[in-house]
C-alpha cells in the first residue's frame, strides 16, 4: 500500500504541526481532492456572485430609473391662487424644502400684444434651469445675453417670421427683443416666448406666478414634500402633476416586479446547481463515510464533519462570490446606466446565510440517506 | 455495441443521468424564459409607457396661436381653423394603424353655467371611450385609453348622450355633486361623475365631443386630436427630413414606427391638419425603454452565463464519478476515442432531451411571467427553438470536454484499484 505519493505524504505530515483532528480532516479533505472541492467552491461562488448582483440590481435599479424617469421634467406644481403672484420668497422656501435633491424652476406669465396687435403669451423664467429641467425642448439656440428671447417654433411664425429684432407691448411698456433662438416642444410651449426672469420682471413688474418642482424621491417622499410644502406655502396650491407621477409608478412596478422573476429565477438556478454539485461530492466520498464509522465515529461526529466542511465552503464561496457579484453589478450599472450600482452591503447578510444554508442541506441531505446503510456494504463497494 | 453501452448507462445510472438531465432542463429552462422576457420587454414597456398619455398631436395646419397660460386659455376659443370629425377614423386606416393605441379629439368652448356664475368656463368637447368603425374594423377609442391618469367620481357619460363631468375643483366651488344637473349655455345637463385630473381640467367641463359642437355651433369641428402611439425609440435616421430622403430610404423612414415618421402619416391621413410628437412624452419614452431592454439584456446575459455553468458543473460531476467505468474499459481495450465518443453521445442525448423539456417549461414560465406582470402573453418565437437546442448541446459538450479529457488519460490501474 506505500506507493511513492503515499510515503512522501506521510513524510509531511511528520513535519507538520500538530492540529486537532477534526481540523486537519477538514483541511485535508480539502487538499486532496482538490479537483472535487474546487468544482464545488466553483459552484458556491457562481451561485453567490448571481445572487449578490440580483438582489443588488432589484434594490438599487429603481433610484437609478427614477434619475432617467426625471427627465420627464417636473412632478410638482406649485401655483398661486387666482392669478395672484407667489410671494417673494416662495422659491427660496422651495429650495429649502427639497434640500438639493431635485430642481424648483420659478415661471412668470404675461399676455402681451405685438406690433400688429396680436396676443402672445410671454414668460420669464431661469433659462439655465429650465435647459435641466425641460430636456425634452429642441432649441436651436438658447439665449445667453439680456433682451434675447427664445420664441416658440409657432410663436416664431408671428412675431419674427424673418429671425428679426420685435417690439412687444405690455401695459403700455415696450420692450425690445432678438430672437435668439426658436423652441419645439409639440404643446403649448410652441406658441411662447421665453425670457430671462429678469429681463421680463424689468419690462413687466410681474412677479412668477408657478414654480415647478422636479423632487427625485421615491413617491412617499414626493407625497411628503407637496405635504410640506402645503403648509409652508398657505397662499400656494401645491400638487402632482399626476400625468407624470402615475406613469412613472406604473412603468417602475412593472420593471421591478419583471426583474424580481427574473432574480427569482436565476438565484433558484444557482441554488439548484449548488445543491446537485454538493450532493454529488458527498455521496462521492461514501468510502470516507464508511471508514469512519467502521473505525467507530458517531454518527453524530460524522454529520457534524460533513456539515462543517460545508458550513465552510458556503462561507468562503458567500464571501468571494459576494465581491465578485458586486463587481457584476457595477458593470452592469456603468454599460446600462451610466452610473456604477452603489455596492448595498445589507444585501452580505442574506447572501451569507443563504450560501451556507443551501450547502448545510445538501451536505445533509446524502449522510441522512447513507445513515441506513451499513458500512460494509460500501466499503465493499457495492 | 456502442448503442447498447449508452443504453446500458442511461437505464443502469438513473440517479446520476436524472440529476444532470434536471440542471440541463434547468438551465435551458431559465435560459429559455429569460430570452422570451427579454425580446418582448420592450414591447410591453412601451404598451405601459403608453400611461403617460397621448405622444402625438394634430392640429389644424393654420392654426392661430395659443393663448394658454397653465392649461387655461385665455382667447376666445371660438376663432380660429378646425379639422373635421369625419376624418378622424381615416387614422385608423394608415399604414402604423396597428401601432395606434388610442385618439381623442378635443373642442374647447368657452360657457356660462347656472346664469348667476359671471366668469366664463371652458368646455372641452372629447370622445370617451366612443366606438368607432373604418371600413370593417371596429374600435373604442377616447380620453379613457390617451389619458388613464383620469379618475372620475361617479361614472363616465356615454358618448352619445348630453351628460358632462364636472372637474374636481370646479365642482367643489359650485357644490355640485354626481347626480345632480347643471345649466350650460341655456339647457339642462345630468353631471355623472366628478374628475380629478391633477391637471387644468379640474377648474373645466369635460363633455362629449357633440354638446360641445352644438354650443359652438359647428357641427363636426374639432380643435387637436391627442394620438397615442407605440413607437421606435428615436435614432439619427429618424431626424431626417423626409423631404432629402429618397427612393429606398424614404421606404425605410416611412415604413419604420418612428414618431416623426407617424406624424406624418397622420398629416397624409387627416386633410389641411398639422401633426407634431409631443417631445416631453415622445423623446423620454425612447430613454427609458432602452434603459429598461438594456437591463434586461445584461440580466439574461447573467442568466445565460449562470445556467451555463450550472450545465458545466452537473456534467463534469456526471463524468467524474465514473471513472471506475472508463478504467475497465480501457483495461478492455477500448480507446480514447471511443471511450469519448461514448461520453459525449450521451451528453448529446442529456442535451436533446433537456432542451426540449427545458424549452416547453421555460415558454411555460414566461406566459406566466407575462400574465402575472403584464396581464398580457409572453409569445416565444419558434424559431428560437433550435437555436436553444443548440446552445444547449454546445453548453452540454463544453461543459463535459474538460471532465472528459481529464477521465480518459486517467491511468486505468488506478482507478481500477479504487484510488483517486
Amino acid at each position: 500500500m506505500s506507493s511513492p505519493r503515499n510515503s512522501d505524504l506521510a513524510n509531511r505530515r511528520a513535519a507538520r504541526p500538530h492540529t486537532s483532528m477534526f481540523l486537519r480532516m477538514l483541511m485535508r479533505a480539502a487538499v486532496l481532492r482538490r479537483g472535487r472541492a474546487a468544482s464545488a467552491l466553483l459552484a458556491m461562488v457562481v451561485a453567490a456572485s448571481v445572487a449578490t448582483a440580483m438582489l443588488n440590481l432589484y434594490v438599487d435599479v429603481q433610484a437609478k430609473l427614477r434619475k432617467e424617469f426625471r427627465n420627464y421634467g417636473a412632478n410638482i406644481l406649485v401655483v398661486a391662487k387666482d392669478g395672484q403672484a407667489l410671494p417673494a420668497d416662495t422659491l427660496d422656501k422651495v429650495r429649502a424644502a427639497l434640500g438639493g435633491r431635485g430642481l424648483a424652476v420659478p415661471f412668470a406669465y404675461a399676455v402681451a400684444r405685438t406690433s400688429d396687435g396680436q396676443s402672445v403669451v410671454v414668460s420669464g423664467t431661469d433659462l439655465d434651469q429650465v435647459r435641466k429641467l425641460d430636456s425634452w425642448w429642441s432649441v436651436t439656440a438658447w439665449p445667453n445675453a439680456s433682451q434675447d428671447a427664445l420664441l416658440g417654433s409657432r410663436a416664431a411664425g408671428v412675431v419674427s417670421p424673418q429671425r428679426k429684432a420685435f417690439d412687444l407691448s405690455f401695459r403700455q411698456r415696450t420692450i425690445h427683443l432678438k430672437p435668439a433662438g426658436t423652441l419645439r416642444t409639440g404643446a403649448s410651449e410652441d406658441s411662447r416666448i421665453y425670457l430671462s426672469l429678469q429681463d421680463f420682471e424689468n419690462w413687466t413688474g410681474v412677479q412668477p406666478s408657478t414654480i415647478e418642482i422636479a423632487s427625485s424621491g421615491s413617491p412617499e417622499e414626493v407625497n411628503a414634500l407637496i405635504k410640506k410644502l402645503s403648509q409652508t406655502l398657505p397662499t400656494a396650491e401645491v400638487r402632482p402633476i399626476r400625468q407624470i407621477t402615475e406613469g412613472e409608478a406604473r412603468v417602475l412596478g412593472k420593471t421591478r416586479s419583471t426583474l424580481a422573476a427574473a432574480a427569482a429565477l436565476i438565484i433558484a438556478t444557482a441554488a439548484l446547481c449548488v445543491l446537485s454539485t454538493l450532493i454529488g461530492w458527498v455521496f462521492d466520498r461514501r468510502r470516507d463515510f464508511a471508514i469512519m464509522k467502521a473505525l467507530g465515529a458517531s454518527e453524530g461526529l460524522i454529520g457534524g464533519f460533513f456539515a462543517a466542511e460545508a458550513a465552510a465552503l458556503g462561507a468562503v464561496g458567500a464571501i468571494v462570490g459576494f465581491g465578485i457579484g458586486i463587481g457584476v453589478a457595477a458593470w452592469i450599472g456603468r454599460v446600462n446606466f451610466h452610473a456604477p450600482v452603489v455596492p448595498r452591503f445589507d444585501v452580505l447578510p442574506i447572501v451569507f446565510v443563504g450560501s451556507i444554508v443551501v450547502a448545510l442541506v445538501s451536505a445533509v441531505l446524502p449522510i441522512f440517506l447513507l445513515r441506513r446503510v451499513q458500512p460494509a456494504m460500501i466499503l465493499r463497494g457495492e | 455495441m456502442f448503442g447498447r453501452l449508452v443504453y446500458e448507462s442511461f437505464r443502469r445510472q438513473k440517479r446520476r443521468k436524472l440529476l444532470a438531465g434536471v440542471a440541463i432542463t434547468l438551465g435551458v429552462g431559465v435560459a429559455t424564459a429569460m430570452i422570451a422576457v427579454a425580446t418582448d420587454i420592450g414591447d410591453k414597456i412601451s404598451r405601459e409607457l403608453r400611461s403617460y398619455g397621448a405622444n402625438l398631436i394634430v392640429t389644424p395646419q393654420e392654426d392661430t396661436l395659443d393663448v394658454q397660460i397653465g392649461g387655461v386659455d385665455l382667447k376666445p376659443p371660438s376663432d380660429g381653423t378646425y379639422l373635421n370629425e369625419a376624418d378622424l377614423p381615416k387614422i385608423k386606416g394608415m399604414f402604423w394603424r396597428n401601432n395606434i393605441v388610442g385618439f381623442a379629439p378635443m373642442l374647447p368652448v368657452s360657457v356660462h353655467v347656472n346664469d348667476a356664475d359671471v366668469t366664463s368656463l371652458t368646455l372641452i368637447g372629447t370622445y370617451f371611450s366612443k366606438r368607432l368603425t373604418f371600413g370593417k374594423q371596429d374600435f373604442v377609442t377616447g380620453v379613457r385609453v390617451t389619458h388613464p391618469w383620469w379618475k372620475v367620481q361617479g361614472a363616465w357619460p356615454d358618448d352619445n348622450s348630453f351628460d358632462v363631468l364636472l372637474g374636481e375643483s370646479l365642482a367643489s366651488r359650485l357644490g355640485s355633486k354626481a347626480g345632480d344637473e347643471i345649466e350650460i349655455a341655456g339647457q339642462t345637463h345630468r353631471v355623472t361623475g366628478i374628475l380629478s385630473t391633477g391637471g387644468a381640467e379640474d377648474g373645466q367641463i369635460v363633455a362629449p365631443l357633440a354638446l360641445a359642437q352644438q354650443i359652438l355651433d359647428k357641427p363636426g369641428a374639432v380643435r387637436r386630436v391627442y394620438v397615442s402611439a407605440l413607437t421606435k425609440p428615436e435614432d439619427a435616421f429618424a431626424r431626417r427630413d423626409p423631404q432629402t430622403l429618397r427612393g429606398a430610404e424614404y421606404d425605410r423612414w416611412y415604413c419604420s414606427p418612428y414618431a416623426a415618421s407617424i406624424a406624418f402619416q397622420l398629416q397624409e391621413a387627416i386633410p389641411h391638419s398639422h401633426a407634431e410628437q409631443i417631445r416631453q412624452i415622445a423623446q423620454n419614452e425612447g430613454t427609458v425603454l432602452s434603459r429598461i431592454k438594456g437591463l434586461m439584456l445584461l440580466v439574461t446575459l447573467a442568466a445565460l452565463f449562470a445556467s451555463a455553468l450550472a450545465v458545466s458543473a452537473a456534467m463534469a460531476t456526471a463524468i467524474f464519478e465514473r471513472r471506475n467505468e472508463v478504467g475497465l474499459m480501457k483495461a478492455l481495450g477500448a480507446g480514447n476515442i471511443s471511450v469519448a465518443a461514448l461520453f459525449f453521445a450521451e451528453a448529446l442525448l442529456l442535451a436533446l432531451i433537456g432542451g426540449v423539456l427545458g424549452f416547453a417549461g421555460g415558454a411555460l414560465l414566461a406566459r406566466q411571467i407575462g400574465q402575472s406582470i403584464f396581464d398580457s402573453q409572453i409569445t416565444i418565437e419558434p424559431v428560437l427553438f433550435p437555436l436553444i437546442l443548440a446552445i444547449a448541446v454546445i453548453v452540454t459538450f463544453g461543459g463535459s470536454a474538460v471532465a472528459i479529457r481529464r477521465a480518459v488519460k486517467f491511468d486505468p490501474v488506478y482507478a481500477l484499484r479504487g484510488e483517486t
